[in-house]
């Protein structure tokens, strides 16, 4: 660890690493810094002053941006995505540390869902719930003659297109979690007469716990910032992803920049609590 | 042994109901194969309600005809006719649709050929130069948060830098390089693949550091000790132990260019082809069936790739 002696590559492969960083973190910096223009400011640089001028366009709605409905849905849509997919990939996580029919299937499933293009799984999902729409209506009550219009819809195929997305990486979260746990702890606790309930909720649950917030991270993010699937699910109302590339080829002012700057700010906030917590949990499992 | 549990078990479990069952000799909570299967069913139905099922329905909606208004089932091949229309009497001049999975195809070489280097570098920099743990975790943050930002806005933030009066232009023009403003930094190839470069190198650096960091020590030092150069411990020690890295992060790159539309869209001022981007708009004027038969040709397209780049590596072994 201490021996100061470096090779000369080790100085090379740090300037590139700097490099990447660079390349990384710079266009992000320069939106964030063009947001905090005066009235004056255009798209590029030099800054044109310096306020907060676009903010507040953003935040009063008057501008060309009404973002705030895209936000909150996609923000409920998210909170809604990560709770179902820590729910469901910890029940097959559980699942999968055991034999079962099929088991191999799923996997092959869940990695399929990852890696087919995200087009053809929303056309796919798009065409899936407009033959149901087209058989609902040939229902022949009068209320779906009258009032039925679509199924198609942000928490139904909306909902269902994210999950497709997020499961996987879950899944795989909770391989990794569940190769390296020790069932040991488990043993012990079914000796002193836990049920399987007791067990999951006392023992399995508090040792995973740090890691299940990596999987809220992945379901809550992936959500958020969804576009691809989402381009032919969501019904009549975007998401803000979707709002936002709309944006980019209609809106020539700052405000965009400031809209990118919120969004973002929103995103790495949620991360750093999750992250926050997990790490409250780990050292109290330390100390514990 | 299992009589001894079994004692404590009743003597322990005070809960009505509960000590009169007989206590399990399995050991594990969520043992048997019903409870496993259970534990499985809501994954099986998100994959078959949001997934199969929808797979299915665009294979079976490739052969159905269309009018203006509506689409009708139906069992025709003319969908995947009309998208090869004139490709065989053409050559040796390329048909549109030949053409558009050429320039994916170039794109999906190309941003992989950027990530691999980027991300091979990064990650043999991160795994066998940077010392501690703490120092790794830290260097990694850097890699990461960017990646927790939206991919629109990582699209538009690369505008100020590369737009004609864009912080690139200014600095060429400025050092004296070029009297006009450089056209092709933005909307071009040239943007295309600096984005997705940009949006997935995260991709490839991950399961390449995943596999270097399994790769033991004591093997470098071996082939070191051999008298084997650096150049020869990275190409026949390094290298084919990161493979199984290498080839999961080319599957995520080559996958996700494949079937690309946005960025495509965006950094290319949608004057570029790809095959998503044409699935798109044929979608927004409703024709359905041609877009599926496009979409499962792609879906084709994507499998190829998969099973050939699958073949050389055994991914549950990798977690």
């Amino acid at each position: 660890m201490t021996d100061g002696s470096r090779p000369r590559s080790f100085y090379v492969l740090a300037a590139f690493f700097t490099l990447f960083a660079l390349f990384l973190w710079g266009p992000l910096f320069a939106i964030v810094a063009l947001s905090f223009q005066g009235p004056d400011g255009g798209l590029v640089f030099p800054m044109n002053g310096l306020s907060l001028h676009w903010f507040r366009v953003l935040w009063s709605g008057q501008g060309s941006v009404d973002i705030s409905g895209a936000f909150f849905r996609s923000f409920r849509l998210a909170l809604v995505v990560m709770v179902l997919t820590v729910v469901i990939s910890v029940m097959a996580g559980l699942a999968f540390r055991h034999r079962f029919p099929g088991a191999m299937l799923l996997l092959y499933v869940a990695i399929a869902s990852l890696i087919v293009p995200s087009i053809v799984v929303s056309l796919g999902i798009g065409l899936e719930f407009r033959l149901i729409d087209g058989w609902i209506k040939t229902w022949p009550f009068d209320w779906v003659q009258r009032s039925f219009v679509t199924l198609l819809g942000t928490f139904t195929s909306g909902l269902g297109a994210h999950l497709t997305w997020t499961l996987p990486f879950g899944l795989l979260i909770m391989f990794a979690v569940f190769n390296r746990f020790n069932p040991a702890y488990e043993e012990a606790a079914r000796d002193l007469g836990a049920s399987r309930w007791q067990t999951f909720r006392f023992v399995t649950l508090p040792i995973i716990a740090p890691f299940l917030i990596g999987v809220a991270v992945f379901g809550f993010t992936l959500s958020w910032d969804e576009l691809a699937r989402s381009s032919q699910v969501m019904g009549s109302s975007n998401t803000l992803p979707m709002q936002l590339a709309a944006l980019t080829t209609t809106v020539t002012t700052p405000e965009i920049y400031a809209l990118a700057t919120v969004t973002t700010g929103a995103s790495l906030a949620l991360v750093a609590i999750l992250l926050g917590i997990a790490w409250v949990l780990r050292r109290r499992q330390g100390r514990g | 042994m299992e009589r001894v549990h079994r004692g404590v078990t009743n003597a322990v479990n005070t809960g009505a109901g509960r000590a009169a069952r007989p206590a399990r000799t399995r050991r594990n909570p969520f043992a048997g194969t019903g409870g496993a299967l259970a534990l499985a069913l809501p994954m099986w139905l998100v994959f078959a309600l949001f997934f199969l099922l929808p797979l299915a329905v665009t294979v079976i909606v490739s052969f159905w005809e269309f009018t203006q208004y509506s689409i009708e089932p139906a069992f025709i091949l003319r969908n995947y006719a009309d998208l090869f229309d004139g490709c065989l009497e053409d050559l040796p001049y390329l048909c549109t649709t030949l053409k558009t999975y050429l320039s994916t195809l170039k794109f999906c070489f190309l941003v992989w050929l950027t990530t691999l280097i980027l991300g091979f570098t990064i990650a043999y920099f991160l795994a066998f130069h940077v010392r501690t743990l703490p120092m790794q975790v830290t260097l990694f943050l850097i890699c990461t948060i960017p990646f927790w930002t939206s991919i629109v806005i990582r699209m538009i933030a690369w505008i100020p830098l590369l737009g004609r009066n864009g912080l690139v232009n200014q600095a060429l023009i400025g050092m004296g390089v070029t009297d006009a403003p450089l056209e092709w930094l933005l909307y071009s190839d040239f943007s295309v693949i600096l984005a997705l470069t940009h949006l997935y190198a995260l991709f490839m650096v991950v399961p390449i550091y995943n596999s270097m960091m399994r790769i033991d020590p004591a093997l470098i030092e071996a082939a070191v000790d051999s008298g084997a150069s650096g150049l020869q411990t990275l190409t026949n020690v390094i290298v084919p132990l990161a493979k199984p890295g290498i080839i999961i992060g080319s599957i995520f790159v080559v996958t996700i260019v494949m079937g690309d539309f946005l960025t495509i869209g965006i950094m290319g001022g949608q004057q570029i082809a790809s095959v998503g981007k044409r699935i798109q708009t044929e979608i927004q004027y409703l024709q359905f069936p041609i877009a599926a038969a496009n979409a499962v040709m792609l879906l084709v397209a994507v499998m190829l790739a998969i099973s050939a780049l699958l073949r050389m590596v055994d991914i549950r072994k990798e977690l």
